[in-house]
């Protein structure tokens, strides 16, 4: 097998491409596809300040890694939650990635800052353990981009992850969530623009962006998502990709060229319903936002704190003391 | 295919797995795309690592040789 640009012998075959890839052409495939998904989805404009969410897995370290080559002005967002091990192991991998880049890092851990961690919000609210970090994710992010004017949140979100979403969303058809399945989706009433940058690679392609870039990410899954329906469909979306390469592809990108559109209206309406929420202004359909319901419920009074780090010349200082209690 | 023993690979090609973590040897010479359909192993969902390097699909793998199959689906969406 050899590379498609330069026919040396390539470590990867993507069939949806009817290609192969040596190491240094797959980093610029990668590049590539990313850059062509922030120019026609408009996400980011040229040398933008973004925040990118980061985990410690592949998708999020492959897009800050990215998004620095394509000369984005970027700060890493790092959330502990606080899960065991997993989330022990996941911080370190953030940190080593920043620290041998010299970027910026924020730290925001949940159990210091806002008293509650994923397994214990669980366990008090009822809510699923990725339902209490999605919510908790989102509002994190959406605080610290509006508090560090950050033009944009830049999320790991991958076409593996899109493809699986809107499976989900059609087979229960889904109106008001289809409405919103944007790769980008613009700044609005205390909302920060919040972009996927990585809708046009599959995961198989980020993870081996990193593998071939040298960048150490977390290959074991959160404890927490098993039994997720998510990755249920990813699979049977995988089946059908070994069959017939390029339908995840034409799945999700032709939803985004085609048929968006026609389900939109129903999301105006949704966001007309919009008011502030009384306890931290943040826009919420109800009194009191989902978030600071699930602190309430979770939480348990802390002494606020946020951690911005210059790795760079090991520098702490804390700069984050936002009152919301 | 054979549980991995203690010793080691035994001269064959030592195939490692995630989810869960576990070892197998198998008869070399064989390519990668045949070692992933007998584990019946969607090329999709995994990468292969020899030597700490990817490897393609047509890539033989020979006796001695250590193999890490690692999973690409994350659950978070």
């Amino acid at each position: 097998m050899k590379c498609r640009s330069c026919r040396g012998p390539a470590v990867i075959d993507l069939p949806r491409h009817n290609a192969n890839f040596c190491g240094e052409h797959l980093v610029a495939f990668c590049r590539e596809q990313v850059r062509r998904a922030i120019a026609e989805f408009e996400m980011l404009e040229e040398g933008d300040r973004v925040l990118v969410a980061v985990s410690g897995g592949k998708d999020s370290l492959a897009l800050w890694d990215i998004l620095d080559h394509l000369g984005y002005e970027t700060t890493g967002l790092y959330i502990g939650l606080g899960i065991g091990d997993y989330s022990e192991d996941s911080a370190e991998f953030v940190r080593h990635f920043a620290r041998e880049r010299g970027a910026e890092l924020l730290e925001v851990d949940l159990a210091s800052r806002h008293g509650y961690d994923i397994p214990g919000a669980a366990q008090r609210t009822k809510r699923t353990p990725c339902s209490a970090c999605g919510l908790s994710k989102r509002h994190i992010f959406d605080r610290e981009a509006l508090a560090g004017g950050h033009a944009a949140v830049a999320t790991g979100h991958n076409l593996d992850d899109e493809a699986a979403v809107l499976f989900g969303n059609v087979l229960r058809w889904q109106l008001d969530y289809l409405a919103r399945q944007r790769p980008v989706l613009p700044a609005r009433d205390g909302l920060p623009r919040k972009v996927k940058p990585l809708v046009r690679l599959t995961e198989r392609e980020t993870a081996a962006y990193c593998i071939v870039s040298g960048i150490d990410y977390q290959v074991e899954e959160c404890p927490m998502s098993a039994g997720n329906k998510h990755i249920g469909y990813k699979e049977a979306l995988n089946d059908i990709e070994a069959t017939s390469p390029g339908s995840k592809a034409d799945f999700y990108l032709s939803f985004q060229r085609r048929a968006v559109q026609h389900f939109e209206q129903l999301g105006a309406t949704a966001r007309e319903a919009l008011r502030t929420c009384t306890s931290c202004g943040a826009p919420s359909p109800s009194d009191t936002c989902a978030f600071c319901r699930l602190e309430s419920m979770a939480g348990q009074p802390v002494e606020l704190r946020s951690e911005r780090t210059a790795i760079g010349d090991h520098a702490t200082t804390t700069t984050g003391t936002m009152d919301e209690t | 295919m054979a549980e991995a023993g203690p010793t080691g690979q035994d001269g064959r090609v030592l195939v490692k797995l995630r989810n869960p973590t576990r070892e197998l040897v198998v008869e070399g010479p064989l390519q990668v795309s045949v070692l992933l359909r007998r584990l019946e192993l969607n090329r999709e969902a995994v990468l292969v690592i020899r030597n700490d390097e990817l490897v393609a699909g047509d890539t033989r793998l020979d006796d001695g040789d250590t193999v890490e199959i690692r999973p690409v689906i994350s659950g978070g969406a």
